[in-house]
């Protein structure tokens, strides 16, 4: 049963591992991003399970509810995702300069042409 | 205005960049971008000043009360780091005009300068808050501005430096994202002295020792200790010259700053023992960098990259400090942090001077380079001498308080491998010398043909920086005693 109770975090170490596997084992510098990106969406949702509280409702104030969820998590979260989406823009950006200075998104073609020249 | 002052190192430089960004002309951003740098170093020593009459500074952003809204606390060792990256910050954008101009294409140099300032604010930020999440965001707004910058170099290989740093630096931050999620969840609140206080009580659960694994993990490689410096060399080699200087005094000596904050303040030492081996991990970790970075550097034919291994080095010689765990160890650290800035701005910036002049730093691009840029070398020279640590320069200071610290925790061999690292720094740095001096000039052909000495700015910033290694050298008071206050304070809580 306590497996189950914690199945938001279940899918938090799945995507973080998958991920971080991305990130190390594919060449293509594109799917590295792809899996950076999952890797730190997987953070993301590490927060806001944390900030929800079972049975809480939304945190807005109104009559007659006494438990709510807490936001601070989620505020928090919100400045991630805008750091995310940043990393990803530079980094794209930088694949964008690195395909017309190398003609290739391969990591194995790009060290062959650095050893080469 | 003093009640303030806290905020403006931060404050500056962060609406400064967007406010560059505005100017069309190079050269207008750069004169911004030197005023504003210069008012955050004026910030910034009114502050180690205010710190030292008044102690722990606490500011309240937006005026919401500390545990609930940002505290920005500016304690002694905060104001050393802030004065540190400011006036190398400073200094080096002083200097930088001639070597942007060669190396930046007319049309990305405003927006080099915006890049700098932010780059500036977040490790300045880094420096001033007292919140653990804030810490975060400030670290990813110095890094993507970094990334930028290294971007910026003219070798393509500099987009695929960047882009590995990118990739890195990303991982590194998001563990320490992870590592406040966790002290986040036991604790419900992410103040740092607030988390110091609620820490204790939840200690010794799994969930703390995950929370600090993963910080330390995610700081180190932003510290570039070995083995996670992989980034480094290639960052620092393929950057424009002006960014290496920056990068090189200032980025790690921040991630520093955040390692011993930590381990310190939030997570105390006693714990952080208990956590980790914390002793044996930094001191094996850090000689093993020592030895790594420095035969790396002697076999290396290329100066400037020879010099970025010299850094994974040195970074080697602080974590040992942080490693011994006792006030004098951890002094030793953070008077290094202070030396180390000063002595690689020097050399990076010379190197700046002699690519800018000859086009490369190669050995063999710089022999007899002592007579053709005579001052250039002898600054060279001298930030090399401070590295291997000659009496008379600030290296020896920082080598001299290390080697004490070791010495009063008994650990022998430790001394005697900080100082078969030293000799292995003399190896490199003699190496130097004769390239530059014994050396036969290089036939006509292969010497560029106006092989003189560097313009006069960027001359008197080198000069500035060279005879800082000297003098802090022979009047040692500023960093000792501050970094002394420090690491009293930051042991204050846990020793007797």
């Amino acid at each position: 049963m306590d497996v189950f109770s914690y199945f938001n975090y279940w899918v938090v170490v799945v995507l973080m591992m998958l991920g971080f596997f991305i990130v190390i084992a594919r060449g293509n510098l594109v799917k590295k991003l792809i899996g950076l990106n999952i890797f730190q969406t997987s953070v993301f949702i590490l927060y806001i399970s944390a900030g929800k509280v079972m049975g809480g409702a939304a945190p807005i104030l109104a009559d007659g509810v006494e438990l709510y969820s807490n936001p601070l998590p989620h505020v928090l979260i919100l400045t991630a995702i805008v750091v995310g989406i940043a990393t990803t823009s530079v980094g794209l950006a930088l694949v964008v300069r690195i395909h017309a200075a190398y003609g290739t998104v391969e990591e194995a073609d790009i060290l062959e042409q650095d050893a080469t020249c | 205005m003093l009640s303030q002052l806290p905020l403006l190192p931060v404050l500056l430089p962060l609406l400064g960049a967007p406010a560059c960004a505005l100017l069309r002309r190079p050269l207008a951003a750069w004169v911004f971008s030197c005023a504003v740098s210069v008012l955050a170093l004026a910030a910034a020593i009114a502050l180690l000043a205010a710190t030292w009459q008044q102690g722990v500074l606490s500011y309240a952003l937006g005026g919401w009360a500390a545990p609930w809204g940002i505290e920005y606390r500016i304690d002694l060792l905060n104001a050393l780091v802030l004065l540190l990256v400011s006036a190398m910050g400073a200094a080096v954008l002083l200097g930088a005009r001639a070597s942007v101009w060669r190396e930046i294409p007319e049309h990305k140099r405003t927006l080099f300068f915006v890049a700098y300032l932010l780059c500036l604010a977040g490790l300045l930020g880094i420096a001033a808050t007292g919140d653990a999440f804030n810490l975060f965001v400030f670290l990813e707004i110095s890094s993507l501005a970094t990334y930028a910058l290294v971007a910026t170099g003219r070798d393509r290989r500099a987009l695929v430096a960047a882009y590995n740093y990118l990739v890195m630096g990303t991982i590194g931050a998001t563990f320490i994202l992870i590592g406040i999620g966790f002290v986040y969840m036991l604790t419900g609140t992410l103040n740092m002295a607030d988390l110091a206080q609620r820490l204790p009580a939840v200690g010794q659960s799994r969930t703390a020792f995950a929370a600090y694994a993963f910080i330390v993990v995610g700081v180190c490689l932003k510290l570039a200790l070995f083995p996670l410096h992989l980034w480094l060399p290639g960052a620092y080699t393929r950057a424009p010259s002006i960014v290496t200087v920056f990068l090189a005094a200032t980025a790690t000596k921040v991630a520093l700053y955040v390692l011993i904050r930590f381990s310190f303040t939030v997570f105390q030492v006693e714990y952080s023992i208990l956590a980790l081996p914390l002793e044996t991990v930094f001191v094996v970790l850090g000689v093993v960098a020592v030895f790594a970075g420095s035969l790396v550097a002697v076999f290396e034919p290329d100066l400037k990259r020879g010099l970025a291994y010299s850094s994974v080095a040195q970074v080697g010689y602080m974590v040992i400090g942080v490693g011994l765990g006792t006030v004098a160890g951890l002094q030793a650290s953070l008077i290094h942090l202070f030396n180390h800035a000063i002595m690689k701005g020097t050399l990076f910036m010379a190197l700046a001077a002699v690519v800018l002049r000859l086009g490369g730093s190669t050995y063999a691009q710089m022999q007899g380079v002592g007579r053709s840029m005579p001052i250039t070398t002898a600054c060279l020279l001298l930030g090399g001498l401070s590295l291997i640590g000659v009496p008379g320069t600030a290296g020896f200071i920082s080598k001299w308080y290390l080697v004490t610290a070791a010495a009063d925790r008994e650990q022998w061999l430790l001394v005697l491998l900080i100082l078969a690292g030293s000799l292995l720094t003399a190896v490199y740095i003699w190496r130097l010398v004769e390239t530059a001096y014994l050396a036969p000039r290089q036939s006509p052909a292969s010497i560029a043909p106006r092989a003189l000495e560097a313009p006069a700015g960027l001359l008197a910033v080198l000069v500035v920086l060279a005879l800082a290694n000297i003098y802090f050298g022979l009047d040692t008071r500023l960093p000792v005693q501050t970094a002394g206050g420090a690491a009293n304070g930051l042991l204050a809580a846990v020793l007797p």
